[in-house]
């Protein structure tokens, strides 16, 4: 992909997050993510129905990657079985972590391939499936 | 000035965090390299010649802080890992054994986490009550704000001398002064006001003074306590083991050495403890009046080539330290960071361990310039110009 396409396809998703505002709403389940090497701090509310994501909203302070990237997996991850998430997740999580990937299934967050060159922003790409993670773990646990 | 001693600057960087740790003189590099390569031993323990040096050295650095902030004696000089030991050690040494449940202690939201944190702990196990201090429009403390907190149940002030992210200076004098009638104990965090200005122990009568030796031109992994010799005698270790005990026997009594070496258990960090009294002499030979002068005349000129910028916001264009904190409008403060270090500039971005300055100036996270007095007016023409010019950070940033 481009590197301009990529920039603007970034910062459009900073300057206008996805689901960005949190409610009350106990069918949403909550978790956190901050990552310890920046200032990067972000709270989700997810909500699951018939082994689906129905809804992800967050909130929080970060930097345009981790909000960005936060809201490019909202979109990717809504409307998805469990089981397609974590695919995702795990292909997601090689790609940033320069492993071989499937780029395919990643769709618009292939924007985050070259992160690696900027080795102090993998943890701010990577908060977004920190946070899907401990989603995962707690519903496993339910 | 003294740009020439350091390192790090004779390769183009403008390193504007000092307020995290300052850069090291060769002075004091040399005094470690010299302990690591001439005369490695322990201390207190042996009698040959590299130990004899080495034990004088040590030794000695206790009199260099003394005369440095000005204490009674050496006796109340207590190497530490840095400030948050030193802090550590007050509230959970000599405050956990001495307030009682109910007592208060003021405290005020801009200080740091460890400056914060512990006494939260104590609040949790014995029932202290924290009470934050207002500040006023500035974020800053004032004496009336001070006096206006203090109750009959008050037996603490713990606060910063000088902020770490608003960087205003407390009046120390004037509040040691009422703690002093009030008979209320006065702990100073001075991890952001020693490497900087003159500070008095004795004329502030402070009763426990903290500071950390790598804000300050030192190594890092060594800092102070400063405590008066009683309330030192009253306060127990928070280690034990070898060379702070006289005697231990099967019958489980034991006696402790005196202070301060009660409080150093263990082999402590001789190199650099040599280091910080390389530091401190270095510090003094310049003159604390004068790096405080320095800072306080470039902060100014930082203030006025920024303040015509509406691109900017300001958080505390009028503390009178080299501190300043700003966020460029519309961007996180961490893409200018990133920024900036495109540029070599060295910043920080965050919150800066002061969680809860939020409250006050309702924003989380700032940038921060501090600086010290190896920077110059060109350091600081160079980042006008670099924040000036910034309509392609997120060209450069992403």
């Amino acid at each position: 992909m481009d590197s301009n396409l990529k920039r603007e396809i970034i910062l459009d998703n900073y300057q206008e997050p996805m689901n960005r505002g949190l409610f009350d709403d106990d069918s949403y389940i909550r978790v956190k993510a901050n990552s310890e090497n920046c200032i990067d701090n972000l709270e989700f509310m997810i909500k699951v129905d018939n082994d689906k994501i129905v809804d992800i909203r967050f909130d929080g302070e970060a930097c345009a990657i981790s909000t960005s990237a936060t809201s490019i997996m909202i979109k990717s991850l809504i409307g998805k079985s469990i089981k397609d998430v974590k695919n995702i997740l795990t292909n997601y999580k090689k790609m940033i972590n320069e492993e071989e990937f499937d780029s395919e299934i990643l769709g618009q967050l292939n924007v985050y391939d070259e992160i690696c060159m900027q080795p102090n922003r993998k943890n701010c790409a990577l908060i977004p499936s920190q946070a899907i993670d401990e989603f995962l773990a707690k519903i496993e646990k339910m | 000035m003294n740009k020439e001693d350091f390192f790090m600057l004779k390769d183009n960087i403008i390193y504007f965090d000092n307020g995290a740790t300052t850069l090291k003189p060769k002075c004091v590099i040399d005094a470690m390299e010299k302990y690591y390569t001439v005369h490695t031993s322990n201390i207190h323990r042996g009698d040959y010649k590299a130990s004899m040096i080495t034990n004088k050295l040590y030794d000695n650095t206790r009199n260099i802080v003394k005369e440095f902030i000005n204490c009674n004696s050496d006796k109340e000089v207590v190497f530490t890992s840095g400030t948050t030991m030193s802090i550590n050690m007050i509230v959970f040494g000599y405050m956990r054994k001495f307030l009682k449940k109910g007592d208060e202690v003021l405290l005020t939201k801009s200080e740091h986490a460890s400056n914060v944190l512990p006494w939260i702990k104590l609040a949790e196990e014995i029932g202290i009550v924290i009470k934050y201090m207002d500040l006023d429009s500035e974020y800053a403390l004032t004496v009336d704000n001070v006096l206006k907190s203090i109750s009959d149940k008050t037996k603490v002030i713990s606060i910063a001398h000088v902020t770490n992210v608003i960087g205003d200076v407390r009046d120390i004098n004037a509040i040691g002064q009422i703690c002093r009638e009030k008979n209320i104990l006065f702990c100073v965090d001075g991890a952001q006001s020693v490497p900087h200005m003159k500070v008095d122990f004795k004329m502030a009568n402070i009763d426990f003074l903290s500071f950390s030796g790598h804000k300050m031109l030192g190594p890092t992994g060594v800092g102070v306590l400063v405590g008066k010799e009683k309330l030192l005698n009253d306060m127990d270790p928070l280690f034990y083991g070898g060379g702070m005990n006289s005697f231990f026997e099967a019958d489980n009594t034991y006696e402790l050495k005196k202070v301060p070496t009660k409080f150093e258990a263990g082999t402590p960090p001789i190199a650099e403890v040599i280091g910080l009294g390389e530091a401190i002499k270095y510090l003094m030979n310049i003159g604390m009046d004068k790096i405080h002068k320095y800072e306080i005349e470039l902060k100014k000129y930082l203030v006025s080539k920024l303040e015509g910028n509406k691109n900017i916001t300001l958080y505390n264009k009028n503390s009178n330290s080299g501190i300043l904190s700003f966020n460029v409008n519309g961007v996180f403060a961490q893409e200018t960071s990133i920024y900036l270090n495109h540029y070599n500039i060295y910043v920080r971005a965050g919150n800066h361990c002061t969680k809860m300055l939020k409250d006050n100036i309702g924003i989380k996270n700032t940038v921060r310039i501090s600086m010290y007095f190896y920077n110059t007016r060109e350091d600081v023409d160079k980042l006008v110009n670099v924040l000036n010019n910034c309509n392609d950070i997120f060209k450069i940033v992403l």
